[in-house]
């Protein structure tokens, strides 16, 4: 996205659009953040406080109830079930996407029926893909499980998204860098260990982080894949309907905190490989 | 030849996974069923109670009633927004920090996003309470949660970047010279963005709205959270059915909401080549 920008003429003044934009944009960033805000400011609420303002004192009452055993005693375990199975996900999406975003370079017979089942399976709706496997496992008289059907789900979704990623990686990429590598007489393995893997390294880390969080959240498609073992997220939507207190928030807190930092490193490692390789490959996840 | 071995695990998983589950789905919903089990038949029943029910009408109508007005308001924020990421953010790493400010919620739960909405929309919610601070009212509004008004807000909040994404790496392909180049020729600003700008920009619009418009159809979740049981959608009547194990109705209604999906992807396909503007 930053291949292109228009470059600034010294001098130039700004027209009109660009104070009517720049106060859209604000508003609209007023508009993302408000709300979520409000929940990390409602999940310091103090112990006798409700979901609503006001704060009630201030206290980290709320977060401490996560461990505390009872209503929330299933929280931290599905928490690192969520944690494992977004580590899998997020791995085998780096292989199996890296891998097809390099074979799409060219076409090939099939490449294009390909392309358009990978469409169909990132704006299918995620229930029914759920549906569909969860119902193809009793047929076949398998139990569904995390790391069985859940994971297939979730692949379902997160392989399109490391696809159509890798197109915006690979695109990016001068196959002459290649060329030359063969030229210099290096093998096909050596090509992609030494050349085309560090070059598009940025895009595989955006791939992977992105890969993980979508699994870390994913609901639709796991729901009726998981078995018996819940996820973060499919805990805390049973826990909506059942419990009203500031627990929700307090772990939506987090939620976004652990995301935050995994996105936090992950850009920081990006820039730091830019620095450390100047203007070539410039990109983000 | 090595193009094949390297996208033989996607396609391996897609089919296995994604192709299969849907033939699967597709016979399923030609079955008979009790109230004990699904038995092995060819029938149409399934669809013509489908059809013949007025409440299918009425929860098509107004899923496709939410996906257009959400469709309207996030193209219009999507495109302005990367419009202005795009052409008027001058530094390379002011857009990214300002891309990433709007990407980085779309990273957290989409259940998180939309309980974020009730202590803030609530009759003693946060807006509620600045709007009787600044005097705009006197008494809260009711309207706002648990309404048609909530859910609109929590799709735009929820599916905002899914049009920002595509449009913005569309101008992001535009030569800025070209704009130099209308705007020398003597066009004015609309003029630019009708014969210029939109026909270069049509892939990522269409894409984005593909996103939005397959979300919208397909959600659930925020309905249900958000209308206070006042409007249903199409999945949230297939669940009701899968939890009932009724699989054959369940099936019909997932099929006739793929088929109806697939023709609307299909139709904005015809407009755009959206492979094109992706793997070149």
């Amino acid at each position: 996205m930053n291949a292109r920008a228009p470059r600034s003429r010294i001098g130039d003044r700004r027209p009109w659009t660009f104070y009517a934009l720049a106060t859209l944009f604000s508003l609209f960033l007023l508009f993302l953040y408000g709300p979520m805000a409000v929940i990390y400011l409602l999940s310091f609420q103090g112990p006798d406080g409700g979901v609503t303002f006001p704060m009630v004192g201030h206290s980290v009452f709320w977060f401490e109830d996560i461990l505390r055993p009872g209503q929330m005693a299933n929280i931290p375990v599905s928490f690192s079930r969520s944690i494992s199975l977004a580590v899998v996900v997020s791995l085998l999406t780096v292989v199996i996407s890296v891998a097809a975003g390099l074979g799409f370079r060219r076409r090939f017979p099939g490449s294009g029926a390909l392309f358009y089942l990978a469409i169909a399976s990132l704006v299918m709706r995620s229930l029914l893909v759920g549906f569909g496997i969860g119902l193809g496992f009793q047929f076949l008289g398998w139990n569904t499980g995390l790391f069985t059907s859940a994971l297939g789900a979730q692949l379902t979704w997160t392989l399109p998204f490391g696809l159509f990623a890798m197109f915006a990686v690979v695109n990016r990429f001068n196959r002459s860098w290649e060329e030359a590598a063969a030229d210099l007489g290096a093998s096909a393995w050596q090509r992609l260990v030494h050349v085309t893997l560090p070059i598009l390294l940025p895009g595989i880390l955006g791939v992977a982080v992105g890969a993980l969080t979508l699994s870390y959240d994913e609901y639709a498609r796991t729901t009726l894949t998981i078995g018996t073992k819940n996820t973060l997220p499919l805990e805390i939507y049973a826990l909506i309907s059942s419990a009203t207190s500031p627990t929700l928030f307090a772990i939506g807190t987090i939620t976004t905190a652990v995301s935050f930092a995994i996105i936090g490193v992950t850009m920081l490692a990006i820039f730091r490989m830019q620095r450390w390789r100047g203007p070539i490959g410039r990109q983000h996840g | 030849m090595t193009s094949w071995l390297q996208v033989t695990p996607l396609a391996v998983i897609l089919i296995a996974l994604f192709a299969l589950p849907m033939i699967l789905f597709l016979a399923v919903s030609f079955f008979d069923y009790d109230r004990t089990g699904i038995y092995p038949a060819f029938i149409l029943d399934n669809y013509h109670d489908l059809v013949s029910s007025p409440s299918t009408l009425r929860v098509y109508g107004s899923s496709l009633k939410f996906a257009f007005i959400v469709w309207a308001i996030t193209l219009f924020l999507g495109f302005n927004i990367a419009w202005f990421l795009i052409f008027h953010v001058r530094s390379g790493k002011v857009r990214a920090v300002l891309f990433l400010a709007c990407a980085i919620p779309f990273w957290t739960s989409g259940i998180i996003r939309t309980i974020a909405w009730i202590p803030f929309l609530g009759r003693n919610g946060a807006f509620n309470q600045l709007l009787m601070a600044l005097h705009v009212t006197t008494k809260p509004l009711e309207f706002l949660l648990f309404s048609d008004f909530a859910v609109v807000i929590t799709y735009v909040h929820l599916f905002t970047l899914l049009m920002v994404g595509p449009v913005a790496n569309s101008l992001a392909k535009i030569d800025p010279a070209l704009l130099e180049a209308a705007r020398d020729a003597g066009a004015s600003r609309w003029q630019t963005m009708v014969s210029v700008v939109f026909p270069l920009a049509k892939t990522g619009i269409a894409l984005g709205s593909i996103l939005v418009f397959t979300q919208v159809m397909g959600d659930y979740f925020v309905v249900k959270q958000m209308s206070g049981g006042q409007s249903a959608s199409i999945v949230s009547a297939l669940s009701t059915e899968i939890a009932a194990m009724q699989y054959p109705p369940a099936a019909a209604s997932a099929m006739v909401l793929v088929v109806f999906v697939a023709v609307m992807v299909a139709g904005l396909m015809r407009i755009v080549d959206v492979r094109r503007e992706l793997v070149q």
